[in-house]
């Protein structure tokens, strides 16, 4: 398998404050990776490094190279605008936007000026198809996305997300604010997204952890300590601190 | 009595102290308009509204001042509406948090405190000398727009400010500009808080009579003004001038035009309100 997106020595600062220590990580094209870790340790941080949501907070600083296909996302003439439109991602939160559910999956499309009526239509059935939302969804597609429930509102966004036809999509514990039933929603969705998209899932569940992805990370004060498949990490980890945490003696 | 009704005490007497202080205010108000609504409600007519001024105070009318009302209302809104909002918009979207930023917006809040009569001097100056717009209604709107502008502002910047993160972070995230961002999230999001602050900005200009006198509008103009860059008076003045007359006829036109300006006023915080509550509706988080 090919390598998606590789990072090489990472380190972030926000002003002083090292958050990201000289982290190094490849992940293959269409598997789901997972980062855990308890809350702090830089996971998210080091997620919003692969579509620069990061550049946002003021004083954040990286060093070291973030690569997609091959490609430093940092470079000069990188426009945030368009590594965006190849990186998704799907917050903690539903965040739907407050406008109608058509609207809202085709926002990615029509802030690039695409007005075709045919093209947008398509868009929103396979947007709403493969995150699973279709048939509950396609004789109101005018209604308001916050009429919808929780679970439905995050399946919206994860739509919004994969409208755009991103190679990766990242998700900030996607499923923290749902219900179980709502979650394993999620949950089923990832691993069908897999086949189109690299997916890089943020998480406190470890059950959920173990589910879905294919490798895991574990993070901890903002080091990499271990990084490998999902199986050998949850069964049989190299790092006492990752087997500490994954058994819940810490954390 | 025990230490408990001693504190029930206290609670009561805080209680009806409260209600004192609140119906002071509305006690006052209701005096005053009641008393005004009584002294001028009978001269109100058609007439009233479309006569001009004139030395006989039964022939006398505000159709003069209530035009030159109008035209600043309208002047003033399209110079200070963009203004401050835009002014709003990037000091809270764009501007970095730095030593500059804290002094531009301590300034901005000062500038909300400075007596309307030193705006009036600043106009004169200003616009009606250096830029020789003369005593115009322009030099009055341009006056009041400068009144006006922190009040935009700061609410502009608080609605802004109101308006979710994650909302932001979800447009940015799918590879929207900033100022696309803007456009279609925060703004529409913002909007009606925005609006609220600028209809409660204006109707302060509406009511303003010290710095138009300043900068040198005039009681009596015998012709609505037909141009920006002609002479006007504005009710508040009309109001003023009369009110400072001896003859009973002239002090009733007074109380009649300020029943008018009052009905300007409340109608324009009406439109605020409604504007505010259509809009919460619409957006829940």
């Amino acid at each position: 398998m090919s390598k998606k997106l590789i990072a090489k020595n990472v380190n972030v600062f926000y002003d002083q404050t090292h958050v990201i220590k000289n982290v190094s990580l490849e992940i293959d094209a269409n598997s789901v990776a997972a980062f855990i870790g308890p809350s702090g340790c830089g996971k998210s941080t080091f997620l919003r490094l692969y579509n620069r949501m990061n550049d946002l907070i003021e004083g954040f600083r990286k060093e070291g190279d973030v690569l997609l296909d091959g490609k430093d996302i940092y470079r000069n003439d990188m426009r945030v605008e368009d590594l965006r439109k190849k990186v998704g991602m799907v917050f903690q939160k539903p965040n739907p936007f407050p406008k109608s559910i058509y609207e809202n999956v085709i926002y990615g499309l029509r802030i690039r000026g695409v007005n075709n009526k045919n093209l947008l239509d398509e868009t929103v059935e396979r947007a709403l198809r493969q995150s699973a939302l279709w048939d509950e969804v396609k004789d109101n597609l005018k209604k308001s996305a916050l009429a919808l429930s929780g679970g439905q509102q995050q399946r919206l966004c994860i739509a919004r997300a994969i409208a755009t036809e991103p190679s990766v999509v990242l998700m900030d514990e996607p499923a923290s604010a749902l219900d179980p039933i709502s979650s394993a929603k999620i949950e089923e969705l990832i691993y069908e997204l897999k086949s189109q998209y690299t997916i890089i899932i943020v998480t406190h569940n470890m059950q959920q952890a173990g589910r879905v992805s294919d490798t895991t990370a574990f993070f901890y004060l903002g080091e990499l300590v271990e990084f490998d498949t999902t199986k050998k990490i949850f069964m049989n980890p190299s790092d006492t601190r990752t087997q500490d945490y994954i058994t819940g003696r810490f954390g | 009595m025990n230490k408990i009704s001693i504190n029930r005490f206290k609670d009561k007497a805080f209680m009806v102290f409260g209600v004192f202080c609140t119906f002071f205010g509305l006690f006052m108000l209701a005096i005053f308009v009641g008393d005004v609504v009584l002294k001028g409600v009978d001269r109100i007519s058609w007439e009233f509204i479309t006569n001009l001024p004139s030395r006989f105070p039964e022939k006398a009318g505000i159709f003069t001042a209530l035009m030159g009302t109008c035209w600043i209302l309208f002047l003033t809104a399209i110079i200070a509406i963009p203004l401050g909002v835009f002014a709003g918009l990037y000091l809270e979207e764009y501007g970095k948090r730095n030593r500059f930023a804290a002094i531009l917006e301590i300034n901005i809040t000062n500038l909300a405190g400075i007596p309307s009569i030193i705006y009036g001097l600043l106009g004169l100056e200003i616009f009606a000398r250096v830029m020789g717009l003369g005593q115009s209604v322009l030099t009055g709107a341009l006056t009041l727009s400068l009144l006006i502008l922190p009040i935009i502002i700061v609410s502009t910047r608080e609605s802004v400010r109101a308006v979710p993160r994650s909302l932001r972070e979800a447009s940015l995230a799918l590879g929207a500009t900033k100022w696309q961002t803007i456009w279609y999230q925060v703004l529409p999001a913002s909007g009606g808080g925005i609006l609220t602050g600028v209809i409660l900005a204006l109707s302060r200009a509406v009511g303003e009579a010290a710095p138009l006198i300043v900068v040198g509008a005039l009681a009596y103009v015998p012709f609505a003004p037909s141009t920006p860059l002609d002479e006007f008076s504005v009710l508040p003045i009309q109001i003023y001038n009369w009110a400072s007359r001896p003859q009973q006829g002239f002090v009733i036109n007074a109380a009649a035009a300020i029943v008018i300006l009052l009905i300007v006023t409340f109608l324009m915080n009406g439109i605020a309100i409604y504007f505010r509550n259509k809009w919460q509706k619409k957006i829940k988080w």
